[in-house]
């Protein structure tokens, strides 16, 4: 077969327009677009960069509410404390661990329920809503609901336990409690945000493979998770940056005994219970960084790498 | 290769809709056949039957002897071309055409000379490492089919392949798809909604009409020998003229004058006990203009005045309006409504007639038409059974 000619030559990447010059109207189009989005920006000034400003301006100086006339500017001196001590490292080590096995279980467990989901013909609306449920709880409730669950002579799960069994007392079973918690509470958040990624796969595409001879788990190795990889990313960027803060579960579960505290924890205790406005300061910025890193690593690895980085026509 | 049975073939969706009812067709081994009708009378749920990818309802369908009914697509070894083309996006060219390959576990080195070699018969070769989102609508076109022949399949199934591309294109590429079918000698069945795509590239066509098969045949048989309204008029283009028609003693009368009716088609109809009021059809190649026509031919005059005419270098065709047209007839309706005339607010009833270049019909003004009355079609109204080709479709 011989090509049809004039459609090598379209075949070419088209040249890209032309930078910097802009016409008349697409200076006023932006113009407008500036104008309009003003607002918003005056808004997002107003209640996140104020604080954030305050809170590392608080963070370089000594600042004891208790004491409170004996503050002075210390510059770094907060940091230094907070990155030397056991405990920061302690509460950043378990919270790295929950992030990562709970979001690594919620993957998993939330891409199940999207393709349950997305292949239910009977009972759709009931199963989406039933998948829901635990997201639409609010986490202190839950929290405490696991709490009476966990506590031995109380609890219905601890009774399942062996006698004498206290599991929210020790460290580990403690910690994979709360990722327990952390699981059940935010999958079905993973799993419509997954089901709206799937929804993205052409059909055709999936039965293109199915013809050409794919098993169900070639079909979603091979084809369907490629093709979800944007939608992969996104639902994992946004679960690692919330996981990251945990708060309320420990705070319900153990308030940070044994060893189980996060950083957020550490944070408050710091700031609410110490009242040391200046270290307290110091750990939110660094979880402040620590998130941002997060965000960044994200965008950069792996957006950069994403087929659907810039989307794709077919 | 292979010969594909289809016995009784009916599918029915769970929410009740019967798509195709009670399909029959053996498709022999290397045969090219098409599968034509309007929108929705199921011409893609009966190729997805046949790639497995929708249940069978009833009936039974066997691919080389084998029943298949319950195997899953995979085990098949059936390839299919989409509308959409369905590449892989995120997969080079290479990768998309060696895919089923790389899962059928050949061995690589045997990919790679199978994937270059039908991307040298699709001229491919310097696209094999680009993705399909920067290839031209064409080459996507030619990347589904080199899925396909990689393979060597049992057979091809092909659900409108073209009618993504722009018109020049698809020219092309349907004689370069018939001549890789005649090449390759695999069995094909091809989906189109496109009589004219129908009528060049298939061995058989098979028109349906509302999940029945309405006839089986060579294209020029169902061309000549419609076995109904619908056939006719679906078949053909421009489509053909059909007019409301009274029986009388040696002649239908029709408002373009009375054509006469010879003996064999008057044994025809009293055999078949057919109706007095009749619907009868003309092509637009059945016309003529009367002053070109020499006396020696049979047939009948009429005169009728030019609404419209349009030269084509060739042909010129004649558009002109009659009063009386069949109204009622269901087929005739659905025809219309699928080639777009139903919406043009045509009052009347509008008659095509394709006549030699040297005609001097005028725009606006009466001119003698002649008409060929032994290639005249009859139909009854009631049945839309063409009364003047009884014979049942050849399956
Ligand atoms: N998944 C489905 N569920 C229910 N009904 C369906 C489904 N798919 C198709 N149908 C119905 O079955 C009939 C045949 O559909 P099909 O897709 O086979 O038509 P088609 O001949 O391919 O039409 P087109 O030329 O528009 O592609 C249609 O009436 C359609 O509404
Ligand atoms: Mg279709």
């Amino acid at each position: 077969m011989s090509p049809p000619a004039a459609e090598t030559e379209a075949a070419a990447p088209s040249a890209p327009g032309r930078r910097g010059e802009l016409s008349e109207g697409a200076r006023q189009e932006r113009r407008l677009g500036l104008l309009l989005c003003a607002p918003a920006v005056v808004v997002m000034v107003a209640v996140t960069a104020y604080p954030i400003a305050y809170a590392i301006y608080l963070s370089l100086q000594r600042y004891d509410l208790r004491f409170p006339d004996q503050a002075h500017w210390v510059g770094f001196g907060n940091y230094g404390a907070v990155l030397t001590s056991p405990f920061w490292w302690q509460a950043l080590w378990v919270t790295v661990l929950i992030t990562v096995v709970s979001v690594a279980v919620e993957l998993v467990l939330g891409m199940a329920l999207a393709l349950v989901m997305h292949r239910a013909i009977f009972g759709r609306g009931t199963v989406r809503t039933a998948v829901l449920i635990p997201y639409g709880i609010v986490t202190v409730v839950a929290a405490y609901s696991w709490q009476y669950a966990w506590t031995p002579g109380t609890g219905y799960l601890a009774a399942l336990l062996p006698a004498g069994s206290a599991p929210l007392t020790d460290q580990w079973q403690a910690i994979g409690l709360i990722i327990l918690a952390e699981v059940w509470k935010t999958t079905p958040f993973m799993a419509l945000l997954l089901l709206a990624g799937l929804a993205l796969v052409p059909g055709e595409t999936v039965r293109a493979a199915m013809v050409d001879g794919a098993t169900f788990w070639q079909r979603l190795w091979l084809v369907i998770l490629p093709l979800m990889k944007p939608a992969i990313l996104v639902a994992l960027l946004f679960r690692t940056l919330d996981a990251f803060r945990i708060f309320d579960n420990i705070y319900v579960l153990t308030g940070g005994s044994n060893d189980t505290g996060s950083v957020s924890i550490l944070g408050y205790d710091n700031l609410f219970t110490a009242l040391n406005l200046g270290i307290g300061s110091a750990i939110s910025v660094l979880i402040f960084l620590c998130v941002a890193a997060i965000a960044f690593l994200f965008i950069k690895i792996f957006g950069a790498a994403a087929p659907g980085g810039e989307p794709e026509r077919r | 290769m292979a010969e594909i049975v289809l016995d009784g073939i009916t599918k029915r969706y769970p929410d009740g809709a019967l798509a195709v009812r009670d399909f029959n067709l053996t498709i022999a081994d290397g045969e090219f056949v098409i599968l034509v009708g309007p929108s929705g009378c199921g011409k893609s749920t009966t190729l997805n039957m046949i790639a497995g990818l929708e249940d069978i309802t009833e009936g039974t369908l066997r691919i080389d002897g084998r029943v298949v009914n319950d195997r899953a697509p995979k085990d098949r070894d059936i390839a299919m071309v989409f509308q959409s083309y369905a590449l892989y996006p995120h997969m080079n060219v290479r990768d998309n055409m060696g895919f089923a390959l790389r899962l059928a576990k050949v061995d690589k080195a045997v990919i790679r000379t199978k994937v270059e070699e039908a991307a040298r018969i699709l001229d491919l070769t310097q696209h094999l490492d680009r993705k399909p989102a920067n290839l031209s609508g064409g080459q996507r076109q030619r990347v589904a089919m080199g899925r396909a022949i990689v393979r060597d399949p049992k057979a091809f199934l092909m659900d409108e392949p073209l009618s993504n591309l722009d018109a020049k294109l698809r020219v092309q590429m349907r004689t370069q798809i018939a001549a890789l079918q005649r090449r390759l000698g695999t069995t094909t069945v091809y989906v189109t909604h496109d009589q004219v795509e129908a009528m060049t590239l298939g061995d058989r066509v098979v028109v349906m009409r509302g999940g029945l098969v309405q006839q089986v045949g060579t294209p020029q048989h169902l061309y000549d020998a419609p076995v109904n309204l619908f056939v006719a008029g679906f078949i053909g283009s421009p489509g053909m003229n059909f007019l409301g028609a009274t029986l009388e003693q040696n002649a239908l009368r029709t408002s373009l004058g009375d054509l006469a009716v010879d003996d064999r088609l008057r044994r025809l109809l009293e055999r078949q006990d057919a109706p007095r009021e009749l619907i009868v059809g003309i092509r637009p190649e059945d016309f003529e203009d009367a002053a070109l026509v020499g006396e020696r031919r049979t047939g009948q005059a009429c005169t009728a005045t030019v609404d419209v005419r349009e030269s084509v270098g060739s042909d010129v065709y004649v558009h002109f309006t009659q009063e009386g047209g069949p109204a009622g007839i269901t087929e005739l309706a659905e025809l219309a409504a699928d080639s777009g005339l139903a919406d043009t607010g045509m009052r009347g009833h509008r008659i095509v007639a394709r006549l030699d270049p040297a005609t001097r019909a005028a725009e606006g003004s009466p001119m003698d038409l002649w008409i060929d009355t032994s290639r005249i079609h009859v139909f009854d109204p009631a049945t839309g059974a063409n009364l003047t080709h009884p014979e049942r479709a050849e399956y």
